[in-house]
């Protein structure tokens, strides 16, 4: 990786110094946190490695003169979707470490990362050795390089304002798909749930807190309409 | 002059192949989710590096978008999260054998 990154610095042309300076620092700040969201054991910690990635990603593109996508970069990622990965992870409790080292499909692990490796070497080499772009600009409009909002608006209310548009019906979708994937099923339903039940049972075998893992059908019975993770609770106070 | 764009790429190769390897690496689905978040921010470095290579906003444009698709697919996923763990009580990939014969 050092070396890719190396190579590439041997063919570069003068960059002024603070460009270089910052261009370093923030490649440091996004590598190191895109390694931390993938060896992090907490999932708490990988969404905050997750955040320092995004803002280094969003100084890139400072750098790169993009600054409402830098802005916007911090506010819908850093504001809202990691938001939204810590309140799923508290949410649901799963903030417990996870051993990394089990590892159940065998050879999996070192087949990836080979597999990864390669295809990334590959295509390093391949921009070393070519042309990274060929083809012909499009007629969207012209990036000269200058801080360009109002271009970026123009384009995006012009050119793409078909695709634009159905962006919104894609976040309406998103919306109301996620409501009706979180709602909790009515209380009637869940009453007559009585075929889940042995899935139910199923789960709490491989639950990593239940211990015993044996909820009979008594302690079933007095529970009734509990919610389905209720039923783990039920385990560990029986053993 | 500014920094050469090779430079830029290659740090995008770099950082897609991390998130590459945690997709297939972890077994949270959380934290695979996250390193699918990695791979789309490599695509938009990507993007915003061609957009001021060859002088073409609509690199721009398209982060945009990838921007609004990721937000929708974070939604929705962890949507499907949600409703997996309130049956199964687990966030890990390998527990979800349910349709296993």
């Amino acid at each position: 990786m050092t070396a890719a990154l190396l190579t590439l610095a041997a063919t570069s042309g003068h960059p002024t110094v603070p460009d270089v300076g910052v261009f370093a620092v923030a490649a440091a700040i996004i590598i190191a946190g895109a390694v931390g969201v993938v060896v992090a054991r907490n999932p708490v910690h990988s969404a905050l490695m997750l955040v320092m990635t995004l803002f280094g990603v969003a100084v890139m593109f400072v750098l790169q003169q993009a600054n409402f996508l830098a802005a916007v970069q911090v506010i819908v990622y850093a504001g809202a979707i990691v938001v939204l990965f810590l309140f799923v992870i508290m949410f649901l409790g799963v903030d417990r470490e996870e051993d990394i080292r089990k590892e159940p499909l065998r050879g999996q692990r070192p087949l990836a990362i080979a597999l990864v490796v390669l295809g990334t070497t590959g295509l390093l080499l391949l921009g070393q050795v070519s042309k990274w772009t060929t083809g012909q600009p499009s007629v969207s409009g012209s990036d000269t390089g200058a801080p360009n909002v109002n271009l970026l608006g123009k384009s995006l209310y012009t050119t793409y304002l078909f695709p634009f548009e159905a962006t919104s019906a894609l976040l309406i979708i998103a919306v109301v798909g996620a409501v009706v994937l979180a709602r909790r099923p009515p209380a009637a339903a869940s009453s007559e749930t009585v075929d889940e039940m042995p899935v139910d049972e199923v789960v709490i075998d491989h639950a990593p807190g239940a211990a015993a893992g044996t909820v009979t059908g008594g302690a079933d019975a007095t529970t009734g309409a509990a919610a389905p993770t209720g039923g783990a609770e039920d385990a560990e106070v029986d053993a | 002059m500014s920094i050469n764009p090779d430079w830029y790429l290659g740090l995008s190769t770099v950082l897609f192949a991390i998130g590459a390897v945690g997709v297939l690496v972890r077994r949270n689905v959380l934290i695979m989710f996250m390193c699918v978040e990695l791979m789309l921010n490599a695509a938009n470095l990507a993007f915003v590096t061609f957009a001021r290579t060859l002088h073409d906003i609509g690199g721009q444009v398209l982060v945009f978008f990838v921007l609004v698709v990721a937000a929708a697919e974070v939604v929705v996923g962890l949507g499907i999260v949600v409703a997996i763990f309130r049956r199964r009580a687990s966030a890990d990939a390998d527990d979800l054998h349910l349709m296993k014969g």
